[in-house]
């Protein structure tokens, strides 16, 4: 068989050539991963909720507590912020350093918008007797909601660094690698929430 | 003694007080004997000046092969502990007969078995698993090191911290008195009020991080980083062991982690996940934590199948008989793994269906596992099998781990199961897959690449009496207690009435007894082989001292920091065989520098860190747990703005390498 002769060739068993893994091929792929692993802890939430949500200890249900109005705007704010962080991608692939920040500031208040809302709608349930502590389905719901509110609030803290580091080092090939898997996670985090918007809120309250 | 009544709280200490120090004699003299070793070992890295050397060679490291050999060395210094507990547990119940209530109290009994536990599976068995396959996966694969070699090294110091807060138990407060598995209510704020439980909470914690990090690092590796010409079923089998493994890990170790932090929320804030009232269900925690613990059992013996295959092809001097289906085998067990959960509650009450749905999977199970026995056993069949250390481990776990199979298929049957359940004999069994599994697995591993990794081959004499102390040891010790389960006798009793069961826990410490002869040989024969690492029959100049099969053979032993000076281009299975066999020499000259990771102290500072915040948050000091907090974060944005995080090694210093490899060759032949 000639392939035979050929591998006789002891060149045919080592790569005399310089090897490049592309900087950072692996990056994506891990980065998806990880938010695979995050997606599992969302999932043992749900099913958390799944099944104490109608464990409510003679205390207030998703009826009594939830505003849908307010929700409606909440979500909105956070599907504003994907569609911003969106642009900013699309700036960046052009280039357009100045007009990556700005849509990533455009995004980052949407965020904290998002953060507020959620903020104020936790402050007046706790304020009405309805806190995490008062029965399995609120200690459900606060966990859930607040594990999403918490990777929006680390989102933030990354975003605002992002901005730091591209405005300093511009959109090297390192930073733009960076803007992606922040990308990856924060529509990560909008997927989520369509999650907590249907089972929590939608299918709590219709 | 137990519990300190008064739990006061300063804002200084949080609940941290003299009070803390526990005042039972044994542990006090443990106390004082680790202290002085402690102590001593300072100053004699002070003295011969050994601090700059391990901080710049190894704690910053982020070369696979040093974080391998790094979680080894954690591995057995963690296993001592637990053993000392095994032992403590078996004295105890073989005294604790007519009348008598042995040496321990239950407070500290209950530690005992609680920490025995937790250490072996989480601080023994998977840093163990987690360093071989930092160590040999990116050789097998003929790769320069991991896809993320600094998230290599804060995995690594983030299982340390978890072991550091675990020991730290021992001498200050208390750990756990629940069980390793910690279930509700039981480890709620109620009914354990102090710090025993927040120790293990944290300890599981910040090393679970580790875990699942290191996960994701080689799953990618393997995906991203072999050789040209590796595809997927040309992969090693270890390669492929430690591929699924690690997909069990990312795959599941979230769930732990997500489950320890809803049991943290209960005792911390007052939530009602695992409580009896206000709608709370602890039977969502038992189900949650087993959705983990199951994939977990596979986590561990799979390397080890992975390394049982690498060995018997090697000695038997054959390919192995039915790659293809080995590597089905670990896919089907990778998703079976998680079809079986159930089966370690069936008293719960879940009725008949959903009982038979998991006892018939679990049963299933057994399938791949059986064809993989049988591929071991035709790879050895017409093969010039060579009895070396690693080979005689193998057939050990062959007979060893057979049986603790099928004790295992008599528990998946579920009316069997409601006598079984949590008896003696369950300990029996997991002690008989996890001990003839696992640990077999990890000697032969060990017998089979330290002369990779060091150079130099162990001791042959020491290494057969280990065998033989730990292999009749074993059996010894845990056979009775399959009798005693059978006869009813449950787990984690302290004390006996019935005077005809203490000749089996005699027995059983007498079997104890041996294997700490084993573990005491072994450390012999370490030392033997060290001592005399440079004697001709002991060096390895080869690299390839087993007439090995895979790329870790292909190069020197051990290995340079690059590990291939060229990258090996594979065409078939058992490349390094083939390689042979073509009588293909490496390349020997222009040589072209070679891209590396820069060694970076940021893993050591942020786990650090972590373990701080941990027992702050252990003992409620609320204000050093904020503070640390924001230093992990604060220090994780501070190590993004450094971009430097690459070099490359000059083609003249590889040349220089290979030189040395070249004349040491030259020597060997």
């Amino acid at each position: 068989m000639s392939t035979v002769t050929q591998l006789q060739n002891p060149a045919a068993y080592w790569e005399t050539e310089p090897h490049h893994h592309p900087e950072g091929a692996s990056t994506n792929i891990g980065f998806w991963v990880y938010l695979m692993s995050d997606c599992l802890m969302f999932a043992v939430l749900f099913a958390t909720y799944g099944v104490l949500h109608g464990n409510l200890a003679a205390g207030p249900g998703p009826k009594d507590l939830f505003d849908l109005e307010l929700v409606a705007v909440n979500t909105a704010m956070l599907l504003f912020s994907s569609i911003t962080y969106g642009f900013a991608m699309l700036r960046m692939v052009k280039g357009d350093k100045a007009g990556t920040l700005k849509w990533l500031a455009i995004t980052l208040f949407f965020g904290l918008c998002f953060l507020a809302i959620e903020l104020y709608e936790f402050h007046h349930m706790i304020h009405v007797g309805a806190g995490p502590q008062r029965s399995a389905f609120l200690s459900a719901f606060f966990t859930l909601v607040g594990t999403h509110g918490l990777h929006v609030t680390f989102g933030s803290i990354w975003l605002i660094t992002l901005m730091v580091q591209v405005s300093k080092f511009g959109l090297t090939s390192a930073n733009q690698r960076r803007l992606m898997c922040l990308s990856l996670f924060w529509h990560f985090l909008d997927l989520i929430w369509i999650g907590v918007f249907t089972v929590v809120y939608l299918m709590g309250v219709i | 003694m137990a519990i300190p009544t008064n739990v006061e709280t300063t804002f200084l200490l949080g609940r941290l007080n003299f009070d803390a120090i526990p005042k039972e004699p044994i542990v006090l003299a443990t106390f004082v004997v680790v202290a002085i070793g402690g102590v001593a070992l300072v100053a004699a890295l002070t003295k011969f000046k050994l601090w700059g050397y391990l901080w710049n060679e190894w704690f910053t490291s982020v070369d696979h092969k040093k974080i391998g050999i790094m979680y080894m060395i954690l591995g057995l210094i963690m296993f001592v502990r637990g053993f000392a507990d095994a032992i403590m547990m078996r004295a105890q119940q073989a005294i604790a007969f007519n009348g008598s209530e042995g040496y321990l109290n239950a407070h500290h009994y209950d530690q005992i078995f609680t920490a025995h536990g937790v250490i072996m599976i989480f601080f023994v068995a998977m840093p163990f698993v987690t360093g071989l396959m930092n160590y040999v996966v990116p050789l097998q694969i003929g790769a320069r090191d991991v896809s993320f070699p600094f998230l290599n090294n804060f995995s690594f110091w983030m299982t340390v911290g978890g072991a550091v807060i675990v020991m730290a138990s021992l001498f200050v407060g208390e750990f756990a008195q629940t069980g390793w598995l910690a279930f509700p209510p039981l480890s709620g704020i109620a009914y354990s009020p102090w710090v025993g439980v927040d120790y293990y909470i944290w300890g599981l914690q910040i090393a679970g991080v580790g875990t699942t990090l290191s996960g994701i690092n080689l799953m990618v590796t393997i995906l991203k980083m072999r050789a040209p010409g590796m595809t997927m079923m040309k992969m090693p089998v270890f390669t492929w062991t430690s591929f699924c493994t690690n997909i069990l890990i990312v795959a599941s170790f979230p769930v732990l982690t997500m489950t320890l932090i809803l049991l943290t929320l209960d005792r911390y804030l007052g939530t009602n996940f695992f409580t009896n009232d206000l709608g709370g269900s602890p039977m969502m925690y038992i189900n949650l934590i087993w959705i983990w613990g199951h994939p977990e059992v596979y986590i561990l013996i799979l390397p080890l199948f992975g390394v049982f295959s690498e060995v018997t092809s090697t000695f038997s001097g054959k390919r192995l008989f039915g790659y293809t289906s080995m590597v089905y085998a670990t896919v089907c067990i990778t998703v079976l793994s998680y079809l079986v959960w159930l089966h370690h509650f069936f008293t719960m009450g879940s009725g008949a269906s959903v009982n038979s749905f998991f006892g018939i999977t679990t049963m299933i199970i057994s399938i791949p596992t059986g064809a993989k026995l049988f591929n071991w056993l035709f790879t050895m069949y017409h093969g010039r099998v060579r009895f070396e250390l690693p080979m005689m481990w193998t057939i050990a776990f062959m007979l060893t781990f057979t049986i603790g199979g099928m004790t295992g298929v008599l528990l998946a049957v579920p009316p069997a199961d409601f006598v079984l359940h949590n008896s003696l004999f369950l300990i029996a069994h997991f002690h008989n897959v996890i001990i003839g599994g696992v640990l077999f697995g990890l000697f032969a591993a060990i017998n089979f690449w330290w002369p990779k990794a060091f150079g130099f081959k162990l001791n042959v004499f020491w290494g057969k009496v280990s065998f033989w102390c730990w292999v009749i040891g074993f059996w010894l010790a845990f056979m009775p207690l399959y009798i005693l389960g059978l006869m009813g006798v449950t787990r984690r009793m302290r004390v006996f009435d019935d005077p005809s069961l203490q000749i089996w826990f005699i027995i059983a410490a007498l079997g104890a007894v041996l294997i700490a002869a084993g573990i005491g040989a072994m450390f012999v024969q370490f030392g033997i082989s060290i001592w005399k690492r440079n004697e001709p029959e002991y060096r390895d100049v080869t690299g390839d001292p087993w007439n090995g099969r895979t790329l870790e053979w292909a190069t020197s032993s051990p290995p340079p920091s690059y590990n291939f000076a060229f990258t090996p281009v594979v065409h078939g299975l058992d490349a390094w065989a083939e390689m042979k066999e073509a009588g293909a020499a490496r390349p020997k000259a222009d040589y072209i520098p070679i891209h590396m990771p820069r060694y970076t102290g940021t893993g050591v500072i942020l786990a650090g860190l972590s373990t701080i915040c941990g027992m702050a948050l252990i003992w409620y000091i609320w204000w050093l747990a904020i503070v640390s907090f924001l230093g992990i974060i604060a220090y994780s944005i501070y190590h993004t703005f450094n971009y430097d995080r690459d070099y490359y090694v000059p083609a003249e210093e590889v040349s220089a390498v290979e030189k040395a490899r070249d004349l040491q060759l030259a020597q060997g032949a």
